[in-house]
């Protein structure tokens, strides 16, 4: 099984797998929050600020890695804050390749879980209020287990994309073998050496088995999790 | 006097102008038609709705003043809220929503009445539900465990929003003995809001009665029920409610002889004890009116009085009249025509007639109710 790939090729696996992790970890809390407050909090401008987190999904990813790099690179303006304080740079790193996934997938992971908060019966909450559950409490305990089928799926969806973007990681963290060369990056370099025709249909076959892996995860937690909050 | 609430609010379609204060313990019910208002009532006692000006004060607690700019969250009021349909949470055991609330009491929380959860099981009999998780129970074993969980968090005051309505026949039936229980064993002020006669003669010990939001009546439910110039006299089924007691059984005969200030009533023959409440409705429709006793016939109550308030009812032809008794007064539906020919006028002697088989015994009732 493992001479299936060189060790090189596992390492793309591996560090792509690393990023996707690491994006979801980074835009899961933000689109649970984002989510939230677009469905239960009423505020001026909250179509603007929909229309704003959708950006990603409707924007040439090229285009949203040169945003990134305008504000996240060294001169940019939070980029050069990073830097300067933290000493944390990110173009050209891992960490910048999974932020770059993060941004990307954020606007679907929103979209799953804000449909499935929208699901959440607000009566219930009213309950958990009158018994005594404070804002932070009744969003634990009732809102985001409620939520949860949503959320997991959101989480594996966001996954699934993060091991698939190219042109906003190509853009802001560069095609840099071990550090930044994700398993798409690495088909396209391999499609365009000569004789890496077999590199590329190896690691693309892996793409489709990650991908079939995602989507048929993603279909028995759901359902798992929906008899369990009895739906 | 220890539930006080008085707010104004304004709806596109409905303004509230509410008053009215509900004693402890008992029963006061919120009755009114549907859309007058009296659920708004509940959420704003709850907390769960701001009204434009107001104050709620429970046990001299203020709990809402728009004066003084008081406004208590929901979360910290500590009122027991069912509402119309239980609302259980899905992802959580039985077990696990009877103790949502009971769990968020708060160390230094004094009042309410600390109830033990093996004792609320018992009395709403939910014991055999305890481990099943919510989705397959029935609508009156949800409506259960959503008082059970109310009742646990330790309230102040229950508030209950027309808990059997969303409940058929049977399933009513089956729950109206839990709260008839629950009304005897706990020492809360309990505000129930109904549109039922029924629900309102067998649980509420007084009653505020409402009118696209506004309170137009407020007494106890002998009283309400005996008026003929108020809403419930409209109401095809309207009746008095007598708050009597067992003065003694004629197996013999067949027949239970209550006595209400003075007045012996009979009905076939019930148990429980000599000396022992019992409320009972008089429909309206089945008390006759005669100016004489009419001397030897199968009816077993005749009850002489006079006639104090004549309501007459322009679309049915019909007329409802109010005979005082001394200290109660029943209602009476009878013709227009029959009015006529007797020629009744407030202060005409009557004698009032209601068949023994005729009369609902609406169960037992606590000493305090029949005390007042």
């Amino acid at each position: 099984m493992t001479d299936f790939l060189t060790p090189d090729e596992w390492g793309i696996v591996w560090l792509t797998l690393g990023i996707a992790g690491r994006s979801v970890a980074l835009a899961l809390p933000a689109a649970v929050a984002f989510a939230f407050l677009l469905v239960r909090v009423r505020f001026p401008g909250r179509s603007l600020v929909n229309a704003f987190a959708h950006l990603p999904m409707v924007l040439p990813p090229v285009v949203v890695g040169w945003l990134l790099l305008l504000i996240f690179g060294l001169r940019g303006p939070v980029g050069a804050w990073l830097h300067d304080w933290f000493g944390i740079r990110l173009v050209f790193t891992t960490a910048g390749a999974a932020l770059a996934c993060a941004v990307m997938s954020f606007p679907l992971m929103l979209r799953t879980i804000r449909l499935s908060l929208e699901a959440v019966d607000p009566g219930l909450e009213q309950a958990a209020r009158t018994l005594g559950a404070g804002p932070v409490d009744r969003f634990f305990s009732v809102t985001l287990p409620l939520a949860a089928p949503g959320v997991l799926v959101g989480a594996i969806v966001g996954f699934a994309s993060s091991l698939g973007d190219f042109g906003a990681v190509i853009t802001f963290a560069g095609n840099i073998p071990g550090r930044t060369q994700t398993l798409p990056l690495a088909i396209y370099t391999a499609l365009q050496t000569p004789g890496g025709d077999a590199t590329a249909a190896r690691l693309s076959l892996v793409s489709v088995v990650l991908a079939v892996t995602g989507l048929l995860g993603s279909e028995w937690l759901g359902r798992r999790l929906l008899t369990l909050i009895g739906r | 006097m220890t539930l006080a609430v008085q707010f104004r609010h304004r709806f596109p379609g409905l303004s509230l102008d509410v008053d009215f204060s509900a004693p402890s313990p008992g029963v006061t019910a919120l009755f009114g038609p549907s859309g007058c208002g009296k659920s708004t009532i509940v959420t704003v006692v709850a907390g769960l709705l701001q009204p434009d000006e107001g104050r709620t004060e429970v046990d001299g607690k203020v709990l809402a003043d728009s004066r003084t700019g008081v406004w208590l969250a929901p979360e910290r009021r500590r009122i027991g809220l069912v509402f119309q349909n239980a609302r259980l949470f899905p992802h959580m055991s039985v077990d696990a929503n009877l103790r949502y609330g009971a769990r968020r009491v708060p160390a230094d929380w004094p009042g309410g009445s600390p109830i033990a959860f093996d004792d609320v099981v018992d009395l709403l009999g939910i014991a055999p539900l305890l481990s099943r998780r919510t989705s397959g129970l029935s609508g009156g074993e949800r409506q259960r465990i959503a008082i059970g969980r109310a009742l646990l968090c330790r309230p102040h005051l229950l508030a209950m929003d027309e808990p059997l309505a969303s409940l058929d026949g049977p399933r009513k039936a089956e729950i109206l003995p839990f709260l008839a229980r629950l009304k005897t064993a706990l020492r809360l002020p309990i505000l129930y809001v109904t549109h039922s006669l029924d629900e309102l003669g067998i649980l509420a010990d007084t009653a505020v009665l409402i009118e696209r939001g506004h309170v137009v009546a407020a007494d106890t439910v002998p009283a309400l029920t005996a008026r003929a110039d108020v809403l419930l006299a409209g109401r095809v089924d309207a009746g008095s409610v007598l708050e009597t007691s067992i003065a003694e059984h004629d197996s013999k005969r067949g027949l239970t002889r209550l006595v209400c200030g003075g007045a012996s009533i009979f009905v076939p023959l019930t148990d429980g004890a000599i000396g022992m409440p019992l409320r009972v409705r008089l429909p309206a429709r089945e008390v006759f009116l005669a100016l004489s006793d009419p001397g030897r016939t199968s009816v077993h109550n005749v009850l002489p009085g006079t006639v104090r308030v004549i309501r007459r009812e322009d679309k049915s032809a019909s007329a409802l009249v109010e005979v005082d008794m001394g200290s109660v007064s029943i209602l009476s539906r009878v013709t227009e025509d029959a009015v006529q020919r007797l020629g009744l006028a407030p202060g005409s002697p009557v004698v009032a007639m209601i068949k023994s088989m005729a009369i609902d015994t609406l169960g037992p009732q606590t000493e305090k109710s029949a005390a007042m």
